[in-house]
């Protein structure tokens, strides 16, 4: 059914567009205590994610509420197998939220590293399950024909998972290390940029490594070889890889963001494509592997929530590029006198 | 413990947490944003202090509000996947649109006003503190959709082994959804006015800022007489919208066993579930709840033992938390109303002041109350008379259900405890100087 085959590629898109907005802030999080050297420097990269972090994570949010309305079979059986992780993952981000708000309300040195911590650890820890996760899919998931899950946390941490990890964790920092060269001044600037140039070696390793060991792990090169045209994602991908480096070495630091955005967004799809129809493959047997076409809604709920989300995915979409762009000028010392900053 | 009660005790955790956050926002937000529009209408400092104050403590409260929230959407698949793998057709889009259409609204743009005060104008800043508000009153609107589907499941056919949609106007245009929506939008703004009327009295009964707070306790003043008696009248139309739709409910809520016609209302009464009768009844007034259920004293009211055993609610705790919650409705009206009388003599009246600086908890404690008696009241159902809470839970080890449930207890205590220590200092501070 076309249904869900589009809503098979929009739960993909929802996800990419989840990594590449919450990506950058994450990335920014796990680079605070390598990059700030004083607490104003820690407040500049506090504030440059400070408008947008709230707007970037509800993309999370319907990911995984599309998940639950489009494939209702997915979204139990996914997220209950992967307990332990998702969890996690949800802890780190809720004392990462509120260090936002509660950092500077306390004007305490103890206080503020409290906080630091929390926003580096959980920044760090979601990036890190985020690819674990995906990878585990890809590689397909112990669970049995009725969903119960067959494995504990460990087994997600196996080589390949935690190279998926590896993976997401060098995205997002190359990623928020180039927004912060936008979004500062000065010192911290140049050392966000360094950053950026030096991060990109180690994720371009990281990712020749992975598109390996998908080979030799994974079945994603299936449909690629089912359907050679494909290998263009790949392809594309790459090359978005190689002008974050080309545009961060001169300078034009937008244009690296937006290179490295198309390189998240690439990666994603590049698992998506592999993954195709499945959404949940299982290792046990393949049988009981959930897909966009045994784990759907119902047709009239698919086509509800298609028109819901050509009408308001475009809209939510203008006013954060609207948002994005009232918030682009470089935090300064300004920025932090004012009594609402973080 | 099994993983069911886990289940059911983490998810209650999780709840009644987030829900000690949302009624604030979605009331605070709305007297934010009349303030800062005073103010950029008439230009008057106070307005822009009342709006900078208020929205210290609004904002505060929108955070731990806010991340409180995500773990619920998430927990339907942790914990209750084979629930999500049989209402996902019709409950997972109700919540997926709450995120589209409502939760980002607010999320991007509570960022635009916190960060745009010198980036927009006045009366530009002022609307966006509307669409926050507004939003923030679609996102409940959606979720008290989906959980009014919960309590009484409407626009279904059983397919395929699950609930799918078959008409999505009768589940979003449905009368329990409707009532639901105004019974708990009207809790949340008599919180928030309670809230503002209860600092407000703390610097008023230190005589300080006086003209500051008086503004802002009759601001809320009228905010929270309004929605006290408006939430009198809804829950009188909501008691008799049960009797129809959940009568196993409505029965425990009056510790009501018999069928019979002019049934009473007891002043007190103390359930016993295993001897399916009340161990302790105290003035009976008979036809009261014919009269409250069915409009008319003579009608007959089923009582619970007309159901199954096994499909009865826990009677005392619904009994018990539905008429604590009605009676301190009754209060609100009550303390709302003498408030009225003496708007104009405030600093007259410090046992009055007292009152109110006291009474903050009240509503808080009104509103676990009052989704206390709905959630509980519910069960054995998850989905009132189609899925059991028993059928509903996780596939999933036990060992995992307590580490996160203990998870869920160090973190959220820790939140709520920053939480509400950031709220509590900046109120006692005061706004800045003029």
């Amino acid at each position: 059914m076309i249904l869900q085959d589009i809503w098979f590629f929009l739960w993909g898109l929802l996800w990419a567009v989840y990594f590449i907005t919450d990506g950058f802030d994450l990335g920014i999080g796990c680079l605070l205590p390598v990059l700030a050297k004083t607490d104003e420097e820690k407040r500049i990269m506090f504030n440059s994610m400070g408008p947008l972090w709230d707007g970037n994570e509800v993309w999370l949010l319907t990911a995984g509420g599309v998940t639950f309305a489009a494939f209702p079979k997915v979204y139990g059986v996914m997220f209950s197998s992967l307990y332990s992780a998702l969890m996690l993952l949800l802890f780190s981000l809720i004392l990462r939220g509120v260090c936002f708000e509660f950092r500077s309300k306390v004007n305490h040195p103890g206080w503020r590293r409290l906080w630091d911590t929390c926003m580096f650890a959980g920044s760090l820890l979601p990036a890190i399950l985020l690819g674990v996760a995906f990878a585990n899919i890809f590689r397909g998931i112990p669970f049995d024909g009725n969903g119960v899950y067959q494995g504990t946390l460990i087994t997600l941490l196996n080589p390949y998972g935690l190279l998926g990890g590896l993976l997401f964790l060098m995205l997002f920092l190359v990623h928020g290390a180039i927004f912060l060269s936008i979004k500062s001044d000065g010192d911290l600037h140049t050392r966000a940029a360094r950053t950026a140039g030096i991060i990109w070696w180690l994720l371009l390793v990281v990712a020749v490594i992975f598109l390996i060991a998908s080979a030799l792990y994974t079945p994603l090169y299936k449909n690629y070889l089912a359907n050679p045209m494909l290998f263009i994602v790949i392809v594309i991908t790459v090359l978005a890889l190689l002008g974050i480096k080309v545009f961060v070495t001169k300078g034009h630091f937008w244009k690296a963001w937006f290179s490295s955005a198309l390189t998240i967004i690439g990666a994603t799809f590049y698992g998506v494509i592999g993954l195709y129809p499945n959404m949940f493959p299982s290792s046990i047997d393949p049988a009981y592997s959930l897909s966009a076409h045994n784990a759907s809604s119902s047709p009239l709920t698919l086509k509800i929530m298609l028109v819901v989300a050509v009408i308001f995915v475009p809209i939510v979409l203008s006013y954060q590029i609207w948002a994005y762009n009232l918030f682009k000028h470089k935090v300064t010392k300004d920025d932090l006198a004012y009594e609402e900053a973080y | 413990m099994d993983v069911l009660f886990l289940s059911r005790l983490q998810f209650a955790a999780a709840t009644f947490f987030h829900f000690l956050f949302v009624p604030l926002t979605l009331g605070l937000s709305i007297l934010v944003a009349i303030m800062e529009t005073k103010y950029a209408r008439t230009g008057e400092e106070i307005y822009l202090r009342m709006t900078k104050f208020w929205s210290k403590l609004f904002l505060v409260n929108f955070a731990v509000g806010i991340v409180t929230g995500i773990t619920l959407e998430f927990q339907f698949g942790t914990n209750w996947s084979r629930y999500s793998s049989f209402v996902g057709d019709i409950f997972g889009s109700l919540l997926a649109i709450e995120a589209t259409a409502a939760f980002f609204l607010e999320s991007t743009f509570i960022g635009v006003w916190v960060f745009g005060w010198k980036k927009l104008s006045a009366k530009a800043h002022a609307f966006v503190m509307w669409l926050v508000a507004f939003a923030s009153t679609l996102s409940a609107i959606w979720i008290l959709t989906a959980n009014a589907w919960m309590q009484h499941p409407v626009g279904y056919v059983l397919k395929n082994g699950r609930a799918e949609l078959e008409s999505f106007a009768d589940v979003v245009f449905q009368g329990f959804a409707v009532l639901e929506f105004i019974h708990t939008a009207s809790a949340a703004y008599i919180l928030s006015a309670f809230f503002v009327m209860g600092i407000s009295a703390y610097h008023l009964l230190k005589k300080q800022h006086v003209e500051f707070f008086s503004k802002s306790f009759r601001m809320a003043l009228v905010f929270g007489l309004i929605f006290s008696v408006l939430e009198v009248v809804e829950g009188h139309l909501h008691g008799s919208d049960l009797a129809e739709k959940q009568p196993t409910k409505l029965a425990a809520m009056e510790a009501h066993w018999q069928t019979m016609t002019y049934a009473p209302k007891y002043l007190f009464a103390w359930p016993d579930q295993q001897m399916e009768k009340n161990s302790i009844e105290i003035i009976p007034i008979p036809g009261v709840l014919s009269l409250l259920a069915k409009h008319t004293p003579s009608a007959e009211v089923k009582g619970l033992k007309d159901f199954p055993k096994e499909d009865r609610p826990p009677v005392l705790i619904t009994y018990l938390s539905f008429n604590l919650m009605v009676g301190l409705g009754f209060y609100f009206v009550l303390v709302t109303l003498i408030g009225w009388l003496k708007r104009n003599k405030l600093m007259e009246s410090p046992w009055y002041l007292k009152l109110m600086l006291y009474s903050i908890p009240l509503p808080y404690i009104a509103c676990e109350l009052g989704w206390t008696v709905a959630e509980v009241g519910r069960q054995p159902w998850i989905v009132y008379g189609l899925m059991k809470t028993a059928d509903a839970f996780s596939p999933i080890a036990t060992s995992q259900v307590l580490t996160s449930l203990v998870a869920f207890i160090l973190v959220y205590g820790l939140l709520g405890a920053v939480g509400f220590y950031l709220i509590i200092k900046n109120a006692k501070q005061g706004p800045n100087p003029a």
